[in-house]
C-alpha cells in the first residue's frame, strides 16, 4: 500500500505533492528537529528561550489598563514585574501569528473554522457551545500557565530541554490531567 | 557582532521577527493549528503532538547542552521548581488545553490560519490573564512558596550525570518512535504523511 509505505520514510514526498512551503504538511519529526534548532538559535543570538504565556499575560495587563489605567495595573504585583510594553516578546507574537498565517495561504491550508471535526462529532454542529469550552479553556490554560511558570513553549520545550525539574513536573501533571479530561469529554464519542 | 545580542536592541527586535515567523511556520506545517491534532493527542489517535514535543527536546536540548558545555551560551533559564504551583497550575493546563483544544503559541497561530474557536480562547486567555494578576497576592503567598525548590535540574536534583539523562532520553523516544512507526495512526495522520516534506 502507497500509505504504509510512505509512513515508513517520513521524508519521501510523492512527485505530484506539493513540497517544501506548498506542502499541507512537514514530517512532525522535521517540524520538532527545526523548532530544537531554533532553540538554539534563540539562546545563542538573544540568550533568551522561546516562549508565549508571559507575552499574552502582557496582553491582559493592556487590555486591563484601557479599562482601568495604566498606572493601577503597573501597580498590581504581578504587572509590575511583567510590564505590559511593546518589546520582544510581543513581536514575537505577531510573527507567529504572521509565519502561520503565510504558511497556510502558501499550501492552501488556510480556512475559516468555528467548529472543528472532533468537536462536532461529539457535540454536534453548535457554534455556541463549542465558542464557550474554547473561552472557558482560554482562561483555565493561562491561568495554569502563570500559576507553573510557562506553558507548552516556555516550559514543554524550552524547560524540558535544559532538564529543569519544574518542566518535566509540569509535562507530566499536563498530559494527566489532559487524558483524563478527555476521556471524560468523549466518552461516548465515535471519532 | 557579539552575541547574544540584548532583546531590546534593533537587530535583537528584528531576530523576534524572524523566530517568529520561523517558528509560526514549522506549527502551521506540523499541523498543530489544528483543533483535531491537538485534542487526538490526548484520545491516543494522534501522536503528532508527542513526534513534535520529543524531537524538539532531544534535538534542542542536545545542541544547548554541548554549546553551554563550549561556553558560548550565558547560561540556564530554569523556571523555579514551585512545587504546588508547577503541579496544580501544569494541571489546570492539561484540562484548559483539552477545553481549548490548543496552547498558547498553537492558539495564536491557529488564530491566523483562520480558527474563530482559536480567537475566542485567545480572548478566555486575556481574562486568565487578568485573574492570575488579580489574585496574583494569594496565589504569591498561599501557593508559590509550597515546596519551593528553586531553579533545580534533573542533573542536580537526583545526582545522575546530565549526558546519562540524554542517554536516557533518547533510548526511551527512540523507543517510542518505534512504537509508533508500528500503529498506523489516525487518519488524518495517515494523510498528513502522504504529502510530508521531501
Amino acid at each position: 500500500m502507497v500509505i504504509l509505505k510512505d509512513m515508513e520514510n517520513p521524508l519521501h514526498s510523492r512527485s505530484d505533492a506539493p513540497s517544501g512551503l506548498r506542502a499541507r504538511s512537514w514530517s512532525p519529526y522535521l517540524v520538532g528537529a527545526g523548532i530544537g534548532v531554533l532553540s538554539w538559535a534563540a539562546f545563542y543570538f538573544v540568550n533568551k528561550p522561546i516562549g508565549m504565556s508571559t507575552e499574552v499575560s502582557k496582553l491582559s495587563g493592556w487590555f486591563a489598563s484601557l479599562l482601568v489605567g495604566m498606572e493601577r495595573v503597573t501597580s498590581n504585583g504581578y504587572w509590575s514585574g511583567t510590564t505590559p510594553k511593546f518589546g520582544y516578546e510581543t513581536i514575537f507574537l505577531i510573527a507567529t501569528a504572521l509565519g502561520a498565517f503565510l504558511s497556510s495561504m502558501r499550501s492552501g491550508t488556510f480556512a475559516w473554522e468555528k467548529v472543528p471535526s472532533v468537536w462536532s462529532a461529539r457535540f454536534g454542529n453548535g457554534v455556541a457551545g463549542r465558542m464557550i469550552a474554547a473561552f472557558v479553556g482560554g482562561i483555565i490554560i493561562l491561568y495554569g500557565a502563570r500559576l507553573a511558570g510557562g506553558c507548552t513553549s516556555g516550559h514543554g520545550i524550552s524547560g524540558t530541554l535544559q532538564l529543569a525539574v519544574s518542566s518535566w513536573v509540569f509535562f507530566i501533571s499536563m498530559f494527566a490531567t489532559g487524558i483524563v479530561t478527555a476521556a471524560l469529554m468523549f466518552r461516548s464519542g465515535k471519532s | 557582532m557579539n552575541f547574544p545580542l540584548s532583546t531590546s536592541s534593533a537587530t535583537g527586535l528584528l531576530l523576534a521577527g524572524v523566530f517568529g515567523l520561523v517558528f509560526g511556520t514549522l506549527l502551521e506545517k506540523g499541523r498543530v493549528t489544528d483543533y483535531n491534532v491537538i485534542v487526538n493527542l490526548f484520545r491516543f489517535r494522534d501522536f503528532t503532538v508527542l513526534k513534535i514535543m520529543l524531537t524538539a527536546i532531544l534535538v534542542g536540548g542536545i545542541g544547548v547542552a554541548v554549546m553551554m558545555r563550549g561556553g558560548i551560551l550565558e547560561g540556564w533559564h530554569i523556571k523555579e521548581m514551585n512545587t504546588l504551583g508547577v503541579i496544580l497550575g501544569g494541571g489546570l493546563f492539561g484540562v484548559g488545553m483539552v477545553l481549548y483544544g490548543y496552547c498558547p503559541g498553537t492558539g495564536v497561530a491557529a488564530i491566523a490560519t483562520g480558527s474563530i474557536h482559536a480567537l475566542v480562547g485567545f480572548l478566555g486567555m486575556v481574562v486568565g490573564g487578568v485573574l492570575y494578576a488579580v489574585t496574583f497576592g494569594w496565589v504569591k503567598s498561599a501557593i508559590l512558596p509550597v515546596g519551593a525548590a528553586g531553579k533545580t535540574r534533573l542533573s542536580d536534583a537526583t545526582g545522575i550525570p546530565e549526558f546519562a539523562w540524554w542517554i536516557v532520553l533518547v533510548a526511551v523516544s527512540l523507543f517510542v518512535f518505534r512504537m509508533l512507526r508500528k500503529k498506523t495512526g489516525s487518519p488524518a495522520e495517515r494523510a498528513g504523511n502522504l504529502n510530508s516534506f521531501e
